[in-house]
């Protein structure tokens, strides 16, 4: 048995036959005469082209995009040219095609502007699909359903061509949980570890993929084997529990009721969800307006998205973030490239205030949805007061220009993200404040100093440390004080190891991920709620 | 008039602000080039009148070029539908590739 540990970059438990990635970039070909070499590569470029028009035809619209965009390059006779005159000049196919995509990759990987540079990986995805079918005889890798594949980087394109109903994971050295296909896998239920460690040479026949976990085994011994049925069946089981008590008002051992309440990142994963299984939406993420292919959205679109979550919803409130974009979520036309310390620098409320022109058509789009639910708005990285002032005003402005135009509009209460240290500490001075709403992912990592995706840290970043939990006691004490609501909408809230403390702490709202509702219920029945 | 050479002086000449937010990126780029391989014309695409000019139907060269938003694209066209080729380009452009109402169909 082999153990190694990597970062979880989609949840779930996956067992399989062990399917190893070729990696192209690294197989030499044996070159003939130049004219054979430059049929070899145009015959490897029409197989790709028609790999790519077929996967086409089984993709969904976000994938479907960038393999229109792949195939329109690939079939530019300008992609090839350089190398067609390194293969004149003597060079086999294969090295002369990886050097000539080599500098357009890095071209692009060395611009300024994010979003060109990310399309080094369409690049890098072109030029691997090519080899592959030039050194295996065009037949290309045949893997089973069901594999676990383990390499150095997997592409999205091949990851779209792969079958996935039948089970299957990724395990991979290199690659990021924010990768193009990290999120391919979280959307498609596919477990998945990056950033694992050396990976041993040797042929491997079965693994295990824990992707909440960060964990793959290789060839794991028969008490593995058992644990990870076991796993299953309990997963089984517990799935079974959550159903039961999904629709039922959530509450703790004494019977006190505990508001559950849903996070939302775009409301096409409002489609599949009863809202009969929560008190509300504690948190819609907005930035999936801002990275659409047409730029950043306008206030009609922006205006539909938000009245379609509210109508969703109904009755039940519905808190929307203004845009939380910067730090680790780049906007391109948006956000401010090469800052130092992007953490620490213009995201959230503050870099919303630093474009009052982006702003101000987010606060009329959300003015004019209020008309349709029960809305309230909220500001990410609130740091001082005067943040919560400034946006006021903003909102007041915009509902004043749209009364003045005769457009119907509501003003929503306007709250915070309790996510600085800054304001955990002093709560009552934020009492311009409607309601708060406690970020622990970001609480945790300013009050901790550590950053969750820096593998070697990740440890200290825990939100059980007890600086973490006696801010949330604070912040849930001066909100008591300032007669204002709060609840917790950070990942903390969905950890049933970590409810305990929070319920002891005096909160008693939180907004988890929409699959994690049932479980968050079932635990929240198992605390005794003594001790507050 | 043939292979693609136009600087010999009667080209249409056209040209259309980039409003479009990331600038002429992935989708835009597959569009207007689609468009542009539509006509017989030769066509070229700069991002200063005085070029320097690039073939507008290679999608490989006119994504090089990197246009960011803001950048006014120049148009010139030689050859049989020159002025229907360089008028569908310009108002390609000013439509926003089409892409306000998200996605179109493919071709």
């Amino acid at each position: 048995m082999v153990e190694r540990f990597g970062r979880a970059a989609a949840p779930g438990l996956a067992r399989g036959p062990v399917h190893r990635i070729v990696d192209r970039t690294e197989i030499a070909r044996h070159g003939g005469t130049p004219a054979e070499e430059r049929s070899a590569l145009e015959a490897a470029i029409a197989v790709a082209s028609a790999d790519l028009v077929s996967l086409m035809g089984t993709s969904e619209e976000d994938g479907a995009a960038m393999l229109e965009f792949q195939l329109a390059m690939l079939e530019d006779d300008a992609l090839r040219e350089p190398a067609l005159s390194a293969i004149a000049a003597g060079s086999d196919a294969a090295t002369g095609w990886k050097d000539a995509l080599g500098i357009q990759i890095d071209d692009y990987r060395a611009s300024g502007d994010a979003y060109f540079a990310a399309r080094a990986t369409d690049l890098e995805d072109l030029r691997d699909r090519v080899l592959g079918h030039l050194v295996e005889d065009g037949a290309g890798e045949t893997i089973a359903p069901g594999s676990i594949l383990i390499g150095r980087d997997l592409t999205p394109s091949r990851f779209l061509g792969l079958e996935w109903s039948k089970g299957g994971g990724i395990a991979l050295t290199e690659g990021s949980p924010s990768s193009h296909v990290a999120m391919l896998a979280r959307s498609r239920g596919v477990p998945m570890v990056v950033d694992l460690s050396d990976l041993p040479g040797e042929a491997f026949a079965d693994a295990i993929v824990d992707g909440d976990r960060g964990r793959l085994v290789l060839d794991p011994p028969p008490e593995e084997l058992d644990r990870f049925a076991g796993s299953q069946a309990e997963a089984a089981e517990r799935v079974g529990q959550e159903d039961a008590v999904l629709r039922l008002p959530a509450h703790i051992a004494s019977g006190e009721s505990i508001a559950v309440l849903i996070n939302v990142a775009e409301p096409a994963e409002l489609a599949a969800i009863d809202p009969a299984i929560c008190d509300g939406i504690g948190l819609v993420r907005t930035e999936f307006l801002f990275h659409g292919p047409a730029g950043l959205p306008d206030e009609e679109t922006q205006y539909r998205a938000y009245r379609t979550i509210l109508e969703w919803a109904g009755d039940r409130p519905v808190t929307i973030r203004t845009v939380d974009a910067g730090g680790d979520k780049p906007v391109p036309g948006f956000t401010i490239d090469g800052e130092s310390n992007p953490f620490l620098g213009t995201r959230g409320v503050r870099l919303s205030l630093a474009k009052p022109d982006i702003f101000r058509l987010q606060l009329r789009a959300l003015a004019r949805a209020a008309e349709h639910g029960n809305l309230k708005i909220m500001l990410p990285m609130v740091t001082v007061p005067a943040e919560i002032d400034r946006s006021a005003a903003l909102l007041d402005a915009a509902i004043a220009e749209l009364r003045a135009e005769g457009i119907p509009c509501r003003r929503p209460p306007l709250g915070i993200m309790v996510e600085v240290p800054a304001v955990a500490v002093v709560p009552e001075i934020f009492g311009a404040a409607a309601f708060f709403s406690i970020g622990s992912n970001d609480l945790t990592q300013y009050t901790t100093a550590a950053a969750r995706d820096i593998a070697a840290v990740a440890e200290l970043g825990d939100a059980g440390h007890p600086a973490v939990i006696a801010l949330i006691r604070n912040v849930v004490t001066g909100a008591a004080k300032l007669g204002i609501d709060v609840s917790l909408c950070g990942d903390m809230g969905g950890d049933p190891r970590l409810l305990p403390a929070l319920i002891a702490a005096g909160l008693r709202s939180v907004s988890v991920a929409p699959p994690l509702v049932g479980r968050v219920k079932l635990a929240l029945a198992r605390i005794s709620g003594e001790g507050t | 008039m043939a292979g693609g050479d136009i600087s010999g002086g009667k080209a249409i000449a056209g040209s259309v602000l980039l409003t479009h937010e990331v600038g002429l990126h992935a989708r835009p780029s597959v569009k207007l080039t689609k468009l542009a391989k539509t006509f017989g014309a030769a066509i070229q695409l700069g991002t200063s009148a005085d070029g320097p000019w690039i073939d507008a139907k290679s999608i490989v060269k006119v994504m090089a070029a990197k246009a960011p938003q803001g950048t006014t694209l120049h148009f010139r066209a030689a050859g049989l539908d020159a002025d229907e080729a360089v008028a569908a380009l310009v108002a390609l452009v000013e439509r926003d590739f089409d892409e306000a109402g998200t996605q179109a169909g493919h071709g």
